[in-house]
């Protein structure tokens, strides 16, 4: 079964007038299938307004299709009664870290998931210490989140969608307002995730170079999917990325000059190390 | 220096009275503001003095730190004081000051009024160094939690006031990042009169309420998302629950009120006029 799956999916957001009656609509999502299998690492891109939100917010119930429909473990995200199943099993983690921490205390926080789900006091405890300590974040358990630096509260935010035991974590944009630092940090523990915990994981960003160790890669570009596959696939086609206004990495864009001024480099070079090895066979 | 403002000014220390639970200091802080005000001879305030001298000692919160709570009310204080002194009829005068009488019930009145409001802010802000603000405010949903069958919602009045805690030294941060833009754009914060700084505020005000609601729109997001749906079926990390020391506390708070109650009124302990 998938983790996720989009058949059609179509969003419109509507502008109202006074009286409630729709003006006009415009169309975020359009018609987009997807097929994610559990343990995978899909990667989203694309140029701002491009619809990745609108999408994310899908994968979590919180927007529901407008036509079309979203599967999440198996569950029709338009039904009711599956909401808060759905928001269980697929933990969403948001651009701002200021905006999603809603406790004084950092523990306090990272229980913040598992009391709303009415898990035994006990658990919780063991839930938010196993969460905080797979993100690193174990010794600030006491702090006030408003001491940490952006990275760090980003980590908690993580550990905060951990500890509601989640199947797949959606994370929209997580290192926008980082520093380099704090982007390391985040994306270190994204990785531990889906190597120690085979979480089905979800990046949407707008780095390239955020995107390398991905299995599968979507590009987005109004409302629509416009290029898929593995990152080699994706990067090789240097004009196409440029056509969507994103931003290829400066060893790709290197690489793809070198190879087309006729230096026997192959296509699609997504690291540095790889650049230096073919350079100097 | 916006940033100077603490609220809830919690001191932390590793205290008995800390560690109580928030329920136990709200209630006893209430009976013990309502002591102050059944004297009727000096006896009771000097039980109170002690009693409460016992307490912050016990606290561990240094005397400066309780002083700082008393400063913002000097001025009521002294207003207060003054029309206790000249404006109560009553008893002996004592002295003519022009043409204001002192008289002794008016001294007695004054000298009992100013004990009784640094005793209370002195208690008060007890309570609030030694307990967090969001013990307070989960102390205040378990003690209203009864509201909630005459349709009070007390968990999310409850969960309002934690939010806008956390959410207090990021506006603030946040207002401060805006001046300083204003300013380096030429915005004049500092001179004119009442009317022009209340305009000068506007376009500080703007964005700061523009960043409010975005806010607010993101963290109602986030809370959905983490599957919070209000009270019901909600469990907790924290729960409160009444420990040994909580029902001692209970008892030496009761054995206090009856002390001081009456000693307050029936030990016959005058110092001259009071
Ligand atoms: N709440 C809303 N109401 C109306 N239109 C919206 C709303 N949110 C987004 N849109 C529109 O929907 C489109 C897609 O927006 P979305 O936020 O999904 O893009 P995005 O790819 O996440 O962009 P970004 O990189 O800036 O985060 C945009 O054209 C945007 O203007
Ligand atoms: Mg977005």
């Amino acid at each position: 079964m998938e983790m996720i799956k989009a058949d059609k999916l179509i969003f419109e957001y509507e502008k109202r007038d006074e009286e409630g009656n729709v003006i006009s609509t415009s169309r975020a999502v359009d018609e987009v299938d997807l097929d994610i299998k559990p343990g995978d690492f899909i990667a989203i891109l694309g140029h701002n307004g491009s619809g990745k939100s609108t999408l994310a917010k899908h994968m979590n119930a919180i927007l529901v299709p407008t036509d079309g429909s979203m599967w999440v473990d198996g569950k029709d995200t338009s039904r009711e009664e599956h909401i808060w199943d759905i928001r269980q099993s697929a933990g969403m983690v948001f651009q701002n870290p200021d905006n999603q921490i809603i406790a004084a205390v950092v523990e306090e926080d990272v229980g913040f998931g598992p009391e709303n789900l009415g898990v035994p006091t006990e658990e919780i405890w063991e839930r938010v210490e196993e969460s905080l300590r797979s993100v690193g974040m174990i010794s600030y358990r006491h702090h006030s989140p408003n001491k940490l630096s952006g990275g760090q509260k980003q980590r908690v935010a993580i550990a905060g969608v951990l500890a509601m035991r989640p199947k797949c974590i959606v994370l929209d944009e997580p290192t926008a307002m980082l520093d380099p630092n704090g982007r390391k940090e985040v994306l270190k523990s994204v990785a531990e995730l889906r190597q120690k915990e085979n979480i089905t994981v979800i990046l949407i960003t707008h780095y390239m170079e955020e995107v390398v160790d991905a299995d599968h890669v979507i590009v987005m570009d109004h409302g629509h999917i416009v290029m898929q596959g593995t990152p080699r696939e994706i990067f090789s086609q240097v004009e196409e990325l440029k056509r969507y206004r994103l931003d290829v990495p400066q060893v790709t864009l290197l690489a793809d000059e070198l190879r087309k001024r006729g230096l026997d480099v192959p296509a699609g070079i997504l690291k540095k190390e790889e650049l230096v090895n073919a350079l100097c066979r | 220096m916006i940033r100077d403002i603490t609220i809830g000014q919690y001191y932390p220390a590793a205290s008995k009275i800390h560690m109580l639970d928030p329920r136990v200091k709200i209630i006893c802080t209430l009976l013990y503001l309502i002591s102050l005000f059944t004297f009727k001879n000096l006896a009771g305030y000097v039980f109170a003095a002690v009693f409460l001298a016992v307490c912050v000692r016990l606290a561990k919160v240094p005397f400066k730190y309780i002083m700082r709570g008393l400063k913002p009310i000097i001025v009521l204080l002294l207003i207060t004081v003054l029309f206790n002194l000249f404006l109560t009829p009553g008893g002996e005068i004592l002295f003519t000051f022009w043409r204001f009488k002192v008289t002794e019930q008016g001294l007695r009145t004054a000298v009992y009024m100013t004990i009784r409001l640094i005793f209370l802010i002195t208690g008060a802000s007890l309570m609030t160094l030694t307990t967090t603000p969001n013990a307070l405010t989960d102390g205040l949903e378990k003690m209203l939690n009864p509201l909630n069958r005459i349709k009070v919602p007390v968990h999310e009045i409850s969960m309002i006031m934690s939010i806008a805690l956390r959410f207090i030294p990021i506006l603030l941060e946040e207002t401060d990042k805006i001046m300083k833009a204003q300013t380096a754009r030429g915005a004049d914060l500092e001179s004119g009169n009442i009317i022009q700084k209340a305009k000068a505020m506007v376009p500080i005000l703007v964005p700061l309420f523009v960043s409010a609601f975005r806010r607010a729109n993101d963290l109602a997001m986030a809370m959905e998302a983490r599957c919070y749906r209000g009270g019901a079926g909600r469990t907790k990390m924290k729960p409160l629950i009444y420990n040994r020391r909580d029902y001692i506390a209970y008892a030496v708070m009761a054995v206090y009120m009856i002390a001081a109650f009456s000693a307050g009124r029936y030990l016959p302990f005058h110092v001259w006029i009071f």
